[in-house]
């Protein structure tokens, strides 16, 4: 079979992260967005991982390494935020978020 | 041998995170997602980066998805979730950025063919080993920022997750919880 190069890896981030966009496009839900920005983070890990070992290079496993902490303090504050604000009104939905609207 | 996995893995983790995306379900999406993580790390397997793999599968299928299904206990998760119909000019100026990031991600690499490892990997030396070598000297600083990043988030979830929490739903008294519950229904 044939060889597997940079090239299918990146397609295939490209493709996770296209995913990842149609979630973030049609969730309205707050916490499946959550749920997609991930495999946004993921999908970028991905090609980062791919291209720092084809070159030989740990510069994109170390950028990997910071979206991986970023992405673990993001759901950190995030729920909290999401959790207080479910308290308050009871709906996680984007719709009723309007409150600043004039 | 790595095109027979690369290939499972690949089918593997897009419909995972096709599920993820499209069900209708809060639980179905969570386990979807947590197996689509799984899966990704058999990628950081397979292109050597042991310690990235290891770390993928603790953080994100153990904290986060963790803290997730923590989280989802708070939220009404049974109820099918209604999608919002989002107007076209959204769904066209996502769909262009999105094609544009493509377009990027394929010539990023054709750009810069003159690409040079600034950090070469050193022969005969484990990939974990390596890893280290290169975090405690070149990235140390940003290590340390980002574990106070990490603190800080600590902090903001225990604050923002913690309000009204002053008074245990465990050492309550069985009535003490029923008036609560009664004064609550009258306001």
């Amino acid at each position: 079979m044939m060889e597997i190069t940079l090239q299918h890896y990146l397609v295939l981030s490209t493709l996770l992260f296209t995913i990842g966009l149609i979630g973030v496009m049609r969730r309205k839900n707050l916490l499946m967005l959550f749920f997609a920005t991930e495999i946004l983070l993921n999908a970028v890990n991905i090609a980062f991982a791919a291209i720092s070992s084809y070159y030989g290079d740990l510069t994109g496993q170390m950028f990997a390494f910071f979206i991986i902490a970023i992405a673990a303090s993001e759901v950190a504050v995030g729920l909290g935020l999401l959790v207080l604000w479910y308290k308050r009104t009871g709906k996680i939905d984007l719709d009723a978020m309007t409150s600043m609207r004039g | 041998m790595e095109a027979i996995a690369f290939y499972t893995f690949a089918i593997l983790t897009t419909v995972m995170f096709t599920i993820t995306v499209l069900t209708n379900h809060a639980l179905y999406a969570l386990s979807a997602l947590a197996a689509g993580m799984i899966f990704i790390s058999a990628f950081f397997f397979l292109l050597g980066a042991d310690f990235l793999g290891a770390i993928q599968i603790i953080v994100y299928t153990g904290a986060v998805m963790a803290l997730y299904a923590f989280g989802m206990m708070f939220f009404d998760t049974t109820r099918v979730v209604v999608e919002s119909r989002t107007s076209p000019q959204i769904v066209f100026g996502l769909s262009g950025l999105a094609a544009l990031t493509v377009v990027a991600i394929f010539t990023a690499p054709i750009v810069s063919g003159n690409i040079e490892a600034l950090y070469p990997a050193i022969e005969g030396v484990g990939n974990s080993q390596m890893v280290g070598m290169v975090l405690f000297t070149k990235y140390l600083i940003p290590f340390e920022v980002a574990a106070v990043m990490l603190l800080v988030a600590m902090i903001a979830g225990i604050i923002l997750a913690g309000k009204k929490m002053d008074h245990s739903l465990t050492l309550m008294k069985e009535e003490e919880i029923e008036r609560q519950n009664n004064e609550k229904a009258q306001v």
